[in-house]
């Protein structure tokens, strides 16, 4: 039987786990989006960044510590990917391919085995508590989105002040016209490295966030993170044009990719109470991120093709 | 102001594709020279261009801008001393970033790029005023993309973009070839503007031989690699389409009615 309460109980956890899996989103749009270069090293660094911290919380470390650590760690898989692609000339999506390979292998190595298994609740994120301090964790979901927001919040105000810098600012024109930003004397090679390093310290950052939020991290848990990632954004995107037709300031664009991401967490809780296949949801997600990359260029040939019409009605 | 000493370049080499684009070329520009650079298609001036401004490393011999040498900077480094106005109005501009955010990132052109805020208030200013002597109205959309520009607003920004830091020297690469006749001849007098606005060196490549003979101080005519007509000053004044046709003729041994079909 499908039960309405059953799916209203399940919601909450899916608006979490959508927060963080934002956070993972906001990492692959610096790449993706502004960038211009599809990096699939972040499967590898998001479960970099669990090992790390599911092993500095095992060590006693405080929960911010092993946070910042995973970030820093995943910054470093970034640069590797950028130094293939910039300096040895493996193209990106390979060279992410080679990073998130041996980042397996790497993970192994952190964790010692498959899984690990570490309560954030002994730890506290931020101060030593004896349960319900201000954690991001699955026991507690109605503070854990408290936490997720704020923390969103603040990574999103960072990200914004920084792409409105002039460093910042020559990133973006690095995705958007290489040739330009090489005669305005970008060096366009050190602003990929830049921005590869950034994306994969906040997809290790939410791997960690992840960590803390299920008291696991787990070798594959950053399986299809990039299809995740992309997913939220396109769904995102899309939300934000219908929201605001004559489009939005940067802060708020972001913004919607994190709602991407609960939405999509949101429709997968949805496609688990209706008792389909949990195996078939790669299927499905797959089949919607497809969907949503083709919509422009679909619509693009629609124009083209009405153009053509109307100057051939024109001709007769 | 400009000095390129017995440049070649092979693309290609060792291969059946095997071109010599520039053969021990030599060209020297003297400060406020406006150079207008024609020949046929292959005769090697975007290539020339291209040297100077440093897209890839030449095989042999130098190139100085203002007395540095430039020859084993990468594109980014030269970029400093260099402003450029392509011929796909697609390339000299961001699309999907505004006008605003373009022309600041011209301004910073050489400079060092830190975390300062990307457009500062007293910029959009200076922009706003800038744009208004263009006469099409970008003034007032500044936070506009510039995807939304037609490619002639386009041409006009890069060209305004080549200069807001003044270029020890400006290349202008058949910069209005891609333009319909109108705004190509508005880009053209746009261009004479700035050039003597800001006393800039400049070289100008152009396939319209009119446009050739009525812009510039200077005229070089290309053919395999090699300049085979420098004129300047008072003769170039006087010099006539039939004239040039003449000498291209009697210079490359081409017939003549290839030649018009090449310049025409």
């Amino acid at each position: 039987m499908l039960s309405l309460p059953n799916l209203l109980t399940r919601l909450p956890a899916g608006v979490a786990q959508g927060i963080v899996w934002g956070v993972m989103a906001l990492g692959v749009y610096i790449t993706f989006r502004l960038l211009d270069v599809a990096d699939l090293s972040v499967d590898g660094t998001f479960a970099t960044g669990g090992a790390v911290a599911v092993m500095l919380m095992l060590s006693g470390a405080p929960g911010w510590a092993a946070l910042l650590a995973a970030a820093a760690v995943g910054v470093a898989c970034g640069l590797c990917t950028g130094l293939l692609h910039t300096k040895l000339g493996i193209p990106a999506i390979l060279a992410g391919i080679l990073t998130q390979f041996a980042l397996y292998s790497i993970n192994l190595r952190i964790m010692g085995k498959s899984n690990q298994t570490a309560s954030v609740k002994k730890f506290g994120l931020f101060w030593e508590t004896k349960g319900r301090g201000f954690l991001l964790s699955s026991l507690y979901i109605p503070q854990a989105i408290l936490v997720g927001l704020l923390l969103t919040a603040l990574v999103i105000a960072a990200l914004y002040w920084y792409f409105g810098t002039e460093q910042g600012s020559a990133l973006r024109a690095t995705g958007a016209n290489p040739h330009m930003s090489r005669a305005l004397g970008i060096n366009v090679g050190n602003m990929k490295l830049i921005g590869l390093a950034l994306s994969n310290g906040l997809v290790a950052l939410s791997g960690a966030l992840m960590t803390q939020f299920q008291g696991t991290a787990d070798v594959n848990m950053g399986r299809g993170a990039i299809v995740i990632g992309l997913a939220a954004i396109v769904i995102g995107e899309v939300l934000c044009d219908v929201c605001f037709r004559k489009g939005a300031n940067f802060a708020v664009r972001l913004a919607f990719v994190v709602l991407g991401g609960v939405v999509y967490y949101l429709v997968m809780v949805l496609i688990l109470w209706l008792r389909l296949d949990p195996n078939d949801l790669k299927l499905f997600t797959a089949l919607i991120v497809a969907l949503f990359l083709a919509v422009p260029h679909l619509r693009a040939q629609r124009r083209e093709s009405a153009v053509r019409r109307r100057t051939a009605g024109k001709e007769a | 102001m400009l000095r390129v000493e017995h440049v070649s370049k092979t693309f290609y080499p060792g291969t059946i594709h095997e071109k010599r684009a520039l053969c021990d070329l030599s060209l020297h520009l003297r400060p406020g020279e406006f150079v207008t650079v024609i020949g046929g298609n292959g005769a090697g001036k975007s290539t020339l261009l291209n040297a100077v401004a440093g897209v890839w490393p030449v095989d042999g011999g130098a190139i100085l801008i203002d007395g540095t040498d430039v020859t084993a900077l990468p594109e980014y480094r030269r970029a400093a001393y260099i402003g450029r106005v392509f011929q796909d109005p697609m390339m000299g501009t961001a699309p999907n970033m505004q006008i605003d955010e373009n022309l600041a990132l011209a301004l910073r052109r050489g400079k060092k790029r830190g975390l300062r805020w990307g457009v500062t208030k007293a910029e959009r200013e200076r922009y706003r005023a800038l744009l208004s002597t263009l006469g099409l109205g970008l003034e007032t959309r500044l936070e506009d993309k510039v995807g939304l520009l037609s490619g002639g607003q386009r041409q006009a920004l890069t060209l305004l973009m080549a200069s807001l830091q003044k270029p020890k020297l400006l290349l202008l690469d058949e910069h209005t070839a891609a333009l319909d006749p109108a705004t190509a001849a508005k880009v053209l007098e746009l261009s004479d503007r700035i050039v003597a606005e800001n006393e800039l060196t400049a070289l100008m490549i152009t396939h319209n031989m009119r446009d050739a003979l009525a812009h510039g101080s200077r005229l070089i005519m290309m053919h395999e690699g090699r300049i085979i007509l420098d004129i300047a000053g008072e003769e170039k004044k006087k010099l006539t389409r039939r004239d040039l046709l003449d000498r291209f003729a009697a210079l490359a041994g081409v017939q003549e009615e290839t030649d018009s079909v090449l310049f025409s």
